[in-house]
């Protein structure tokens, strides 16, 4: 990168420029002439619903698919990149949402894995210090990677990518894993990026990010360009009306009285059954009727492990430690806890919020069978499929009726069918798990909209959710967890952004000096 | 990468997953694997020196062209149905009981002795209580590897496999000891069962008996219950996602005590048709690996109650086959083995492209072209 001269950016051809790129798929144009150009040193952000073609586009110019129509122009050289080997040798590197590291194995082992070039770990371990002081991304080598918090594995991906002297930086939902305190920090190191010539590519849904950081912005919607913006100079609702094509509504939460308490976490403490797993320690916790408390923390600091605590998939030493509606639920597995009037929405959509073989009428009956679809032992499936074509045309998932696989549905559209799912088996208490984690912006909306419905209607709702704007707009009182500890819930007119972020990295901070004693 | 490449021109296919699983794929699968088990047999004869036409003839047709040799088939696919379809129900809900074959030799032990100590006090009543006898029998067996699973999270494949021998010992300790035909001229065997205490045969003059309308009527109840019930959907869940089964709260006990007391109790059945119908008597070896072959069948079936039926008549007749091949064409008998296990073999290796498929590596040009 140092090699590039940064200025005289304006003469230079462009770092990429894509013209008219077309992908078909059997059923659905992902990508629709499609045209992006990034320039030299330029932070430029791709924006566009769930299913509007980002992904598609970032997978043809990472080599991952092949354009069926279109050309690749690469610092003015039209190319055909047909493997990611092939992407990385031409400069391009990518930064993946969901990385995978072993555990097991230090920083410079997981390194050495994902090169391109054999390279011993214990060659790499200076490379590794070089690069991550002069980016300001602090990366110990020879540190286990199961001992390290999700921003720091984060740094790992970007270090690597990073020692390939990549040209293009694709970071695809950079942030949703970050502390507002680590955001601020990632932008500096991508600030510090462009300014050395490199391009980064930026994608991501969350508008207020994108306006501070980015030079430029490529909207898609639907499979074709929408739109291009300077985002500095647009507000959130003009970008988001390029990205819906519509004007979006906000969410009303109007103050209400909250009533009896429905959900009750005493002295809740319970070891993890993973060895890297948290331990939560004596969380307290009581959820109203017609109210929404949020729960907001860095991932890994215990939210999985409350969670499965409340849903009764993880069983407490006590019963007492968990009361649902008065009753003492603790030792109760999840169908109890059902019965009790919980219902329950997973962060993991496919495999545990639905079986993603069995058809929308079958996952309406994983939890619905208190509902009318099982009578003397047999599955009603009549009674299941009403169910699960009401569910669809409530909550408006776009799917093939109500006899099509779950796993053939987007992320978002499957969110949708299990919160609607969830919501109409009419609970007293709902936990729900990242509500609208990769959904689009307007079935975000959906969505919350139906938490709030509940609310009003004096359902008593807990939320986790790593999305502090989320949780601003939909909850009475938030609570923070870090470190397998729960703070007092406070209102939420009386909290701010900066004051959540220093409590959730506070525990961050005790993890990082705990691993510098070892 | 450049080996990458080095092997591409080699191999130009790619293993490339589907968007969607093949559900045609799902049924030509046993058909492919049935017809690849036949060429590599058909080939395996010619270099033993056999023409392949005759060994054909004498492995597939002349086995079945007698409806004694009919009676044959149907009998011995009756054990192989009763176990196939008690695992496949296992199998599907992630339950991996590999010990039929233990059960079904505890079955034949239980059910027998009913018929020998209190098979005349019975009378008509024998049958009815051995049936019951055989499948608690191998209930009783396969309850261990679910109570270990269950309370100590062993490995029921491993607890379930060990059991078969300790099984199959204990059968050979009692006919050679204490349950011995007294005139038996010191065989190995208990004393034959009584009329009262014997399957009544479906056809005059050949060996198949009542067991086989026993295993198609239970074929019919484990496709209802599989299709209908709420117990089935939770088990068929607990296999397709087990996270999703803890989710929606079905026990994981439950679900494999279940499978484990369905699986036991129809080899436990098999193992007690087998003595009190062709056998008629307790005798060291009672199965010539009609509990491991299920295992197969079921696989081959698709773990399907009428692929498990009309797989069950395809592992019978390699049973048939076999035997015959033996006596006609001097093959050793590990032909039988050698065919069952080419079947699998090509089975597993079939069903891959249930969710792969092949595509021809588009070789593109170099990755970067002068403008």
């Amino acid at each position: 990168m140092s090699a590039d001269p940064a200025p005289a950016v304006n003469e230079m051809p462009p770092r990429l420029q894509l013209r008219g790129i077309s992908k078909r798929y059997p059923t659905v144009v992902a990508n629709d002439r499609v045209d992006l150009t990034v320039k030299v040193g330029e932070i430029h952000a791709l924006l566009g619903e769930n299913g509007a073609g980002k992904s598609t586009l970032m997978k043809i110019v990472y080599g991952v698919t092949r354009p069926d129509e279109g050309s690749i122009e690469w610092e003015g050289r039209i190319v055909s990149i047909a493997s990611p080997a092939e992407a990385r040798r031409l400069g391009i590197g990518m930064v993946f949402q969901h990385f995978s590291l072993f555990e097991t194995l230090t920083v410079a082992e997981n390194i050495a894995l994902a090169m391109d070039e054999k390279v011993k770990p214990a060659d790499l371990a200076p490379r590794i210090r070089e690069v991550s002081e002069k980016y300001g991304l602090p990366v110990d080598p020879n540190r286990l990677t199961h001992s390290m918090s999700v921003g720091e594995r984060q740094r790992v991906e970007i270090v690597r990518c990073l020692l390939q002297s990549p040209r293009l930086l694709i970071m695809d939902e950079p942030t949703s894993v970050l502390t507002p305190q680590a955001v601020r920090k990632l932008f500096e190191t991508l600030r510090r990026l462009a300014s050395e010539g490199v391009s980064i590519l930026y994608i991501s849904h969350k508008l207020d990010e994108i306006r501070e950081l980015c030079d430029t912005a490529t909207v898609l919607r639907g499979g074709k360009l929408s739109g291009k913006a300077i985002p500095a100079q647009e507000s959130n609702e003009s970008l988001a009306r390029l990205m819906v094509g519509s004007e979006l509504k906000e969410c009303q939460l109007k103050p209400r009285e909250p009533g009896d308490i429905q959900l009750e976490l005493t002295n809740l403490t319970l070891p993890s059954r993973d060895p890297f797993g948290t331990v939560l320690k004596d969380i307290n916790l009581r959820v109203r009727e017609g109210e929404i408390v949020g729960i907001a923390g860095v991932s890994g600091n215990g939210q999985k492990e409350l969670l499965s605590a409340l849903s009764g998939e993880t069983l407490c030493p006590h019963s007492g430690m968990v009361r649902i509606c008065g009753q003492p639920a603790g030792l109760r597995n999840p169908a109890l806890r059902r019965k009790l009037g919980l219902t329950f929405v997973p962060e993991e959509r496919l495999g545990r919020g639905a079986v993603p073989p069995m058809h929308l009428a079958h996952n309406a009956l994983l939890t619905g069978a208190g509902a009318g679809m099982v009578r003397f032992g047999l599955v009603q499936n009549r009674a299941a499929r009403e169910f699960a074509k009401e569910t669809i045309a409530q909550f408006k998932v776009k799917c093939g009726g109500e006899l099509a696989a779950a796993s053939s549905l987007s992320g978002g559209n499957l969110q949708k069918f299990i919160v609607g799912r969830e919501t109409r088996l009419t609970p007293k208490v709902m936990v729900v798990a990242q509500p609208t984690w990769g959904v689009d912006v307007g079935a975000s909306l959906l969505i919350r909209q139906a938490l709030i419905d509940l609310r009003d209607r004096g359902v008593a709702l807990l939320v986790i959710s790593e999305e502090l704007d989320e949780l601003f707009m939909i909850c009475d009182r938030i609570a923070v967890i870090a470190q397998g500890r729960l703070t007092q819930p406070l209102p939420s007119s009386e909290l701010s952004i900066e004051k959540i972020g220093v409590l959730m990295a506070g525990g961050e901070a005790k993890t990082a000096e705990a691993a510098d004693v070892v | 990468m450049s080996s990458e490449n080095r092997l591409g021109a080699l191999w130009p296919f790619r293993l490339e997953k589907r968007p969607a699983p093949s559900s045609a794929m799902r049924l030509a699968s046993p058909l492919i694997a049935a017809l690849a088990m036949l060429i590599t047999g058909l080939i395996v004869f010619t270099l033993l020196g056999k023409s392949p036409a005759e060994a054909f003839k004498v492995f597939f047709i002349e086995p079945v062209s007698s409806s004694y040799g009919i009676g044959e088939l149907l009998l011995k696919a009756t054990p192989l149905t009763l176990c196939a379809l008690g695992l496949a129900l296992g199998f599907k809900s992630n339950v991996w009981n590999i010990g039929a074959e233990g059960q079904l030799t505890i079955g034949a032990i239980t059910g027998g002795g009913v018929a020998l100590f209190l098979g005349d006090s019975l009378g008509h009543f024998a049958l009815p209580v051995m049936l019951i006898a055989g499948a608690l029998g191998g209930m009783l067996w396969a309850s261990i590897p679910a109570f270990l699973r269950t309370r100590f999270h062993t490995n029921e494949i491993l607890v379930s496999l060990m059991l078969v021998y300790i099984a199959q010992l204990l059968l050979g300790y009692l006919v050679h000891g204490p349950w011995r035909d007294p005139h038996g001229y010191n065989f190995p065997q208990s004393k034959a069962f009584a009329e009262n205490a014997t399957l009544p045969l479906l056809i005059e003059g050949a060996r198949v008996n009542l067991a086989y309308l026993i295993a198609l009527v239970l074929a019919l109840l484990s496709w209802f219950f599989s299709s209908r019930s709420f117990a089935g959907y939770r088990m068929l869940v607990a296999g397709l996602a087990p996270a999703a089964a803890a989710y929606a709260g079905f026990s994981e006990k439950r679900n494999i005590w279940l499978a484990l007391m369905i699986g036991g109790g129809a080899a436990g059945l098999a193992g007690l048709a087998e003595v009190a119908g062709p056998i008629g008597q307790l005798q060291p070896v009672i199965s010539p690996g009609y509990g491991f072959a299920a295992i197969i069948v079921a696989f081959v079936g698709r773990l399907h109650p009428i692929g498990i039926v009309l797989s069950a008549l395809l592992m019978s007749l390699l049973y048939l086959g076999g035997e015959n091949a033996q006596l006609s064409l001097q093959l050793p008998s590990s032909i039988t083995g050698l065919f069952q296990g080419t079947l699998l073999f090509y089975l597993l290796a079939a069903d891959l492209f249930i969710t792969f498929r092949l595509r021809r590596v588009v070789h593109a040009a170099p990755a970067v072209l002068a403008n």
